[in-house]
């Protein structure tokens, strides 16, 4: 049952991107940088928690949930660490997916050649 | 002036030239791609739970993204998540699949350029801004919240 919810929240997530593209234009990069600074801002505000508790991949899969785990991390370090943990906290948090994206790209990129365009 | 007018000019024939996606297929497609991605990384998730029930719900989390982004790296590589890009869009683009596809594609594409200035530093051409802005903006929002 819950798999309608997480269908319906990221689809819409996901539409709202493409909505951006069609009436707006913009690039995929500033599609990426402006979700991950709404994740940001919906976990700062305190939104994103109890969306996450009924949408959960609907919302955590979409790059929303990236920026979201940012600030969390961020804020969650701040508390126990002070100063420090609001530089670390945020990258502490989603180093596991820039680190997975970095190597994987890497070793991809040595073993693939571009496909020529036709 | 005359240069005013070729400007427009110039910027008419652009806008006609612009690839025109009809509204609502598009935005249908990127709604049921973006809706099927999420359902699979809430299945990886569901899977590992069910495997590692002792696991934290957050390292689980972080297993699933990593899932995604390998399987979307996977996908860039053998050239098949630029045809669901072409399809679906936003739907593509918006789930982490999207940033590791951003990754990966431009790292494949330039390799020609060497291991250096090809692979290593083209593929942070897309996630180099995403990644400064999540840093920047999380460290704001972590500095705030040490004072309120």
């Amino acid at each position: 049952m819950h798999y309608l919810w997480v269908f319906l929240i990221g689809g819409l997530i996901c539409m709202l991107g493409e909505m951006l593209i069609i009436y707006t234009n913009i690039t995929s990069a500033r599609i990426l940088v402006t979700f991950v600074i709404i994740g940001v801002v919906l976990q700062a505000v305190g939104i994103f928690d109890p969306i996450s508790q009924f949408a959960k991949a609907g919302i955590n899969v979409p790059i929303i949930g990236f920026g979201a785990s940012l600030a969390k991390g961020a804020m969650a370090a701040a508390q126990s660490k002070g100063l420090l943990g609001a530089f670390t906290g945020g990258l502490e948090a989603t180093a596991g997916g820039i680190a997975a994206a970095v190597i994987f790209a890497f070793i991809f990129a040595l073993i693939f050649h571009s496909k020529t365009k036709n | 002036m005359d240069e005013k007018q070729r400007n427009e000019a110039y910027n008419k024939y652009v806008t006609a030239k612009i690839p025109k996606t009809r509204a609502w297929p598009s935005l249908f497609n990127s709604f049921w791609v973006g809706g099927v991605i999420c359902c699979l990384g809430q299945g990886i998730n569901d899977l590992i739970l069910l495997a590692f029930p002792n696991m934290a719900e957050q390292s689980a989390w972080a297993y699933t993204l990593i899932a995604l982004i390998f399987i979307a790296s996977f996908l860039t590589g053998i050239g098949v998540y630029d045809k669901i890009g072409k399809f679906a869009g936003g739907g593509s683009i918006v789930p982490i699949t999207g940033f590791s596809n951003s990754v990966t594609s431009p790292a494949i594409e330039f390799k020609h350029e060497g291991i250096i200035y090809g692979i290593c530093v083209k593929m942070f051409t897309i996630a180099g801004p995403v990644i400064v802005a999540g840093v920047v903006s999380s460290i704001v929002v972590g500095i705030i919240y040490l004072f309120v």
